[in-house]
């Protein structure tokens, strides 16, 4: 059998690689093979044939927005650090990727560390830094490393350091490890924890690009917004913004994964259908079972649900319907998943993650996860959903930072768009996808049982009562729902969740 | 973040200790290298007690309980000794989707610990870790520096029991 080209299977197949269009492909140790894929022309362009305004001006019209969960405009926000005058500027990359589900960010640093060294020097270039610092996650040791391999080759060949191209430009760039914590993706956090101290927001303005690291105006990009830049200065702003939507434009990297037959990166333009990533690239949802959401931005983003499966993806369509791109995590949800778990479990990492700053964020979400306890442990009730949801809207309105103001999402999204869910546990009390551990019991079908005594010998309680070649009964009150007998008895399958 | 903190006595070695001076010598000129000083005395040390703490603050010129803030704050950070083999099961979304949950369960099941605690020979510690960004081969975990993926509980006697023996 013919072996096809990777371009033409499904799952590459509807992708267009702009960020990662060198993973995978050139050597990320080797600085040569990345002068062979146009390594460093963008910076040599920049640096000897425009002035830093006309590099801002190519950025605000390529329309290029932050990557990383905000959607701010990239080339509005270097103009923004250009316009203030002082002795010493940084830029800082944010590659602190805290957010579960995501790994567009890894695969960048590792696959293609150069582009990022590159891109940062640009934006020196024109905001008029001149150090700049890439705060990567402890827990990619391998993205440091080549970081750190790239660093040193740039510097051997004058592409970092006093004078870059002649031009009197100089740049020097440190890494800094981050420690485990999701707050530290915040900007103002981020700063704080390079200081080298507990990462907890500030409250803006003033806003970095007036007082941001050290107290000097900073300008802050996340890694994949990096990696768009010297396509851009390369090729100019028109080709990138011909693609894309009317006020999204370029591509953008998802991690899809969870119950999906094909994970993995995708890149596709802005503006494709949530429908073709899930079923033509993503190849559908295994072991039969059928579609139910699409998690997007994490613990600050939402769901969308299959009515929703044919929006055009870009950052005003989410926000439209309550969802958010984020940074770019896709986990598909088949119809075994309870939508109440998933905000819980949403929302037990931010109360974790919460840096207890200020108190909307530090007590309102401990709160909103009591509630959530109590409705999965079958104590709730219709109250209790009201209660929830109103104490969300209060917790997004006053938080100081985006981790608290979107900590909510993931319940109002679910509350949105699966309220019949949350209704089913406080007024049945049954979890309908029978996750929810108290409000399942199991039962044996009396009509399908054999009495091969399976499912007796496995529980661990000796809650299963019976005679050999007679329908055997679970006693309720010994039953711990470890579901052994269901995994037992895969001859007649007589044993269910209700 | 809630952190268990250790009871143990101190045992660090003076050779430990001029390890560690060292770093903090390279470092102490500038206070924003802070986290870099703690995060290569955990190399040394596996873990960070009080002990350890109280000599980056002299070194460093950095109040005790600014490194106490620093020390709690960030996941990171142990104040308590981890196993020779750590197993970390990711809770990541992708992983928690699934059944990494159940994962977690078995290793706990298996090693007779909870997550955040150390069995009793120091063999094992279980943490249930932030997302390690392998979420394609969902549910993941790690022994040390091993990563095993797509897994199921069935699988967990048998990983755990290669380092038993080792």
């Amino acid at each position: 059998m013919a072996v096809k080209p990777l371009a033409d299977t499904e799952f590459y197949k509807k992708q267009t690689r702009l960020a990662l269009r060198n993973c995978g492909v050139i050597d990320p140790e080797s600085i040569e093979e990345y002068f062979a894929v146009d390594g460093y022309q963008a910076l040599a362009k920049a640096l000897t044939q425009l002035t830093p305004e006309q590099v801002i001006q190519i950025m605000k019209d390529s329309g290029l927005r932050g990557r990383g969960g905000g959607g701010f405009p990239t080339g509005l926000k270097w103009s923004f650090t250009a316009a203030n005058a002082a002795d010493q500027k940084y830029v800082v990359c944010n590659a602190d990727e805290g957010d579960p589900g995501a790994f567009m960010d890894r695969s960048v640093l590792e696959g293609d560390p150069h582009a990022i060294v590159e891109a940062m020097a640009i934006c020196g270039y024109c905001t008029g830094a001149t150090a700049g610092y890439i705060y990567v996650r402890a827990e990619y040791p391998i993205a440091v490393k080549r970081l750190e391999i790239a660093i040193d080759a740039a510097k051997k060949h004058q592409l970092l350091g006093k004078n870059i191209f002649g031009s009197g430009f100089d740049f020097e760039l440190y890494i800094r490890l981050g420690a485990g914590a999701f707050v530290c993706g915040e900007e103002t956090a981020l700063m704080t924890s390079i200081e080298g101290n507990r990462g907890e927001p500030r409250p803006r303005p003033p806003y970095p690009a007036v007082k941001g690291l050290f107290g000097k105006p900073t300008t802050e990009n996340n890694v994949e917004t990096f990696a768009n830049v010297p396509q851009i200065i390369l090729h100019g702003a028109e080709p990138f913004a011909a693609m894309g939507t009317e006020k999204s434009k370029g591509s953008k990297v998802f991690a899809l994964g969870g119950n999906i037959n094909n994970t993995g990166l995708v890149e596709i333009p802005m503006g494709t259908r949530l429908r073709e990533i899930i079923e033509e690239i993503g190849g559908g949802i295994p072991n039969g079972r059928k579609f139910k959401a699409v998690q997007t931005g994490g613990p600050s983003g939402g769901c969308i649900p299959t009515e929703h499966l044919d929006i055009e993806i870009d950052y005003d369509n989410l926000s439209a319907i309550g969802c958010m791109i984020g940074s770019g995590g896709m986990i598909v949800m088949d119809d075994s998943k309870c939508m109440v778990d998933i905000a819980r479990f949403f929302l037990d990492f931010t109360v974790d993650e919460s840096c207890g700053k200020c108190s909307p964020c530090r007590i309102g979400t401990k709160r909103m996860l009591e509630i959530l306890d109590k409705i999965i442990a079958g104590n709730g009730t219709l109250e209790d959903v009201d209660k929830l949801e109103e104490l969300a809207y209060h917790v997004k309105e006053n938080s100081l930072c985006g981790l608290g103001q979107t900590a909510p999402n993931p319940v109002l999204a679910t509350l949105r768009f699966f309220r019949h869910e949350y209704i089913a546990h406080v007024t049945e009390h049954k979890c309908p996808a029978g996750v929810c551990k108290a409000l399942l019991s199991y039962n044996i079908d009396p009509e399908k049982c054999i009495g091969c005594t399976l499912c007796a010998r496995v529980c661990p309680t000796g809650a299963i009562n019976g005679t050999v070649k007679q329908p055997h009964v679970i006693d309720h009150d010994k039953c711990i729902k470890c579901g052994a007998c269901e995994t037992a008895c895969k001859k007649v399958h007589a044993v269910y969740k209700a | 973040m809630l952190k268990k903190i250790s009871k143990l006595p101190f045992s660090g070695t003076p050779e430990q200790e001029a390890r560690l001076q060292a770093v903090i010598a390279e470092c102490s000129g500038d206070k924003s290298l802070l986290m870099h000083v703690m995060q290569q005395a955990q190399g040394i040390y596996g873990y960070l007690p009080f002990e350890v703490q109280a000599i980056i603050a002299d070194g460093m010129d950095i109040p005790l309980e600014h490194i106490y803030g620093v020390s709690t704050f960030y996941a990171q950070f142990a104040l308590a000794p981890k196993g020779k083999y750590n197993v970390s099961v990711c809770l990541g979304t992708a992983c928690y989707v699934k059944g990494a949950q159940d994962v977690l369960e078995k290793v706990m099941d298996e090693l007779k610990i909870g997550s955040g605690e150390c069995t009793s020979d120091g063999l094992f510690s279980i943490e249930a870790c932030r997302c390690i960004g392998a979420c394609g081969l969902a549910p993941v975990m790690m022994i040390n520096d091993d990563v095993y993926g797509n897994l199921s509980p069935a699988q967990i006697p048998g990983i755990l029991e290669k380092y038993r023996n080792n």
